[in-house]
């Protein structure tokens, strides 16, 4: 199944990115380059196979762990906001969301 | 000493706590090296201040008696780990000047055991790449041939090791990232199975897939490095498996005599190159004269490892890359009318190409009404093909096969063809997949004189039988001996 401009221009709203006129052209081009590879996969009888997610599950249980909920890290407010692009009194700062 | 550069890790430790060397005068030379061989481009970030002091804290460990192994070895890291110390980018302008408020577990880990870092290394942006060429910071060239491609994502890596700009990195394999640069630039390395090493502070590309491990120029130094980076990580990543890191010197000369070893039919097809199944055959025969016997087995499904792959991995990829919003860290637009307008505009500046191309997939393939058809059915062959290696396994002790279809490309060759790439893994895919060990062991030379690896493919937590075939391979062999000129 061939995606059009339409789906691309969906997708790429989706994922939050931008596409120029020229990229989603180019967009569209390869990701039907690869769903032309993709069909294969599609054809395969796959009644009654459990999907894997853990890799390692493929031999035993394989239980994602919780940790116990209490703080472990110390404050470091000001080292995690050290690489943030704007900050003000210790607060991330965004555009206006609410008028 | 000029020929500090030479040695393995082994021989650097045994020469450290002789105190023949110091860990000051080691780290001077690699870095000297490292600038001199600049136009490599393999080192993203290097602070001389920064090594020379992690050197000279290991110089007085070893003054009180401190007889770690690894202790004043100096290694570097893939950019994909982040650290304190230095910055971290991922390969990507998105990162640009970002500083981790923490180092990533196996950067600690092997600092506790006294490693020395170098400095970052180049890499595909978000490891997503065959060839290194999709960092924002420039390509990497293959120290055999500086028109080539040196191997992606851990190009920088497997360049800086190959010209000996350090005795050994880090790296991290999510599709083959470890192997097929080991492979393309004839040294070692070693993909230990998924969980045996905590994922904390490495950049995620795909969660289910990504594992850190070693790349030196022996498998006796991979030893000594996965010893030290591996081992459970509970709190901070819950992926991490329960098993205790284990010292994987210790059976490295164990004799290989009635070793099985397997050989897929479907890895030597139409599609292996003359030139790499020539070395191949030379290194099996190699194999059976050291006493081990071969087994052709089957791996059915093993083209089915492309689609799987690059429906899998983007789509762990989109939903990991969501974070790259412009808010918290990393890269943000100058200009935009809104919140969204942000988002979209500061993701669009920040990630290359490739990225793109991926992160759309991904999106695609777990959007509404297309979840079943692609990811999960998807998942469901990933265990069929976790099964196909189960039966092999079966048969024959470990997996020999070919890394790559065929030596190095030239750099552009592929153009901007990303398929191309995505054939080219066909042989690393399987068992990332699978999450089983894996190694690239030096085994030849092919077209170009550039070098030729062996793929060699263990069961789950095996990593010790693998490392001990390799080793008895280059107690027997000289590839992985071999410098490339001028280095």
């Amino acid at each position: 199944m061939a995606l059009n401009e339409q789906d691309v221009a969906r997708i790429a709203r989706l994922a939050r990115i931008e596409l120029t006129a020229a990229e989603s052209e180019h967009m569209l081009a390869q990701i039907n380059g690869f769903f032309d590879i993709v069909e294969r996969m599609r054809a395969v009888d796959t009644t009654g196979v459990e999907p894997l997610t853990h890799p390692v599950a493929a031999i035993e249980d394989i239980a994602l762990r919780l940790r116990d909920d209490v703080a472990s890290e110390p404050n470091q407010r000001e080292a995690n906001q050290k690489s943030a692009p704007a900050v003000e009194n210790g607060l991330f700062l965004v555009p206006k969301v609410i008028e | 000493m000029t020929d500090l550069h030479h040695l393995t890790v082994a021989e650097l430790s045994a020469k450290l706590r002789a105190r023949e060397i110091s860990a000051t005068e080691a780290a001077r030379h690699f870095l000297a090296r490292a600038k001199q061989h600049e136009s490599l481009g393999a080192f993203l970030a290097v602070d001389e201040a920064v090594t020379l002091a992690q050197a000279r804290a290991a110089d007085e460990r070893i003054a009180r008696g401190d007889a770690a192994p690894l202790l004043g070895v100096p290694i570097a890291h893939k950019d994909i780990f982040v650290t304190k110390d230095f910055p971290t980018t991922a390969g990507s302008k998105m990162l640009a000047g970002y500083r981790s408020p923490f180092d990533a577990t196996v950067v600690a880990k092997l600092a506790d055991a006294g490693c020395v870092t170098l400095g970052k290394l180049n890499c595909d942006e978000f490891a997503m790449g065959s060839a290194n060429e999709n960092s924002a910071y420039g390509a990497v060239r293959n120290p055999w041939d500086a028109a080539r491609i040196p191997g992606g994502s851990s190009g920088g890596s497997a360049a800086a090791v190959a010209a000996r700009l350090a005795p050994a990195a880090t790296g991290t394999d999510t599709g083959g990232s470890i192997r097929q640069p080991s492979a393309f630039c004839g040294i070692t390395g070693i993909k230990p199975t998924y969980g045996r090493a905590s994922r904390w502070g490495m950049v995620a590309f795909a969660s289910s897939l990504d594992q850190a491990g070693p790349m030196a120029r022996t498998a006796q130094d991979c030893a000594l490095l996965l010893s030290a980076l591996c081992g459970p990580d509970p709190d901070r990543d819950s992926t991490s498996l329960d098993k205790p890191a284990e010292d994987y010197t210790r059976r490295l000369d164990d004799p290989i005599d009635g070793l099985r070893i397997g050989v897929p039919r479907e890895f030597f097809g139409d599609g292996l190159a003359p030139d790499v199944r020539a070395a191949l055959d030379a290194a099996l025969k190699q194999y059976e004269r050291l006493g081990a016997k071969l087994v052709e087995i089957s791996l059915p499904r093993t083209e089915q490892a492309i689609p799987v792959y690059y429906i899998i991995a983007p789509a762990e990829a989109s939903s990991n890359l969501s974070r790259f919003d412009g808010v918290k860290f990393g890269h943000r637009a100058k200009h935009y009318d809104d919140l969204l307008d942000m988002y979209c505009k500061t993701r669009s500046e920040g990630f290359g190409a490739e990225v793109k191309r991926r992160i759309m997939t991904g999106t695609y393939v777990l959007s509404h009404g297309y979840y079943d058809a692609y990811y999960l059915q998807a998942q469901k062959i990933r265990r069929m093909i976790a099964d196909d290696f189960q039966q092999a396994f079966k048969q024959c002790d470990i997996i020999a096969g070919p890394v790559a279809p065929s030596v190095a490309w030239k750099l552009g060759e592929h153009g901007s063809d990303p398929l191309a790439d995505y054939l080219a893994d066909i042989f690393t895919l399987p068992g990332s997949l699978a999450g089983l060990p894996g190694m690239s062991v030096p085994a030849g030379f092919g077209e170009g004189g550039m070098p030729v690896g062996l793929q060699l493919l263990g069961n789950y937590f095996d990593e010790a039988r693998l490392l001990n075939a390799a080793h008895r391979f280059q107690q027997a062999t000289d590839f992985h001996l071999r410098a490339p000129e001028g280095f």
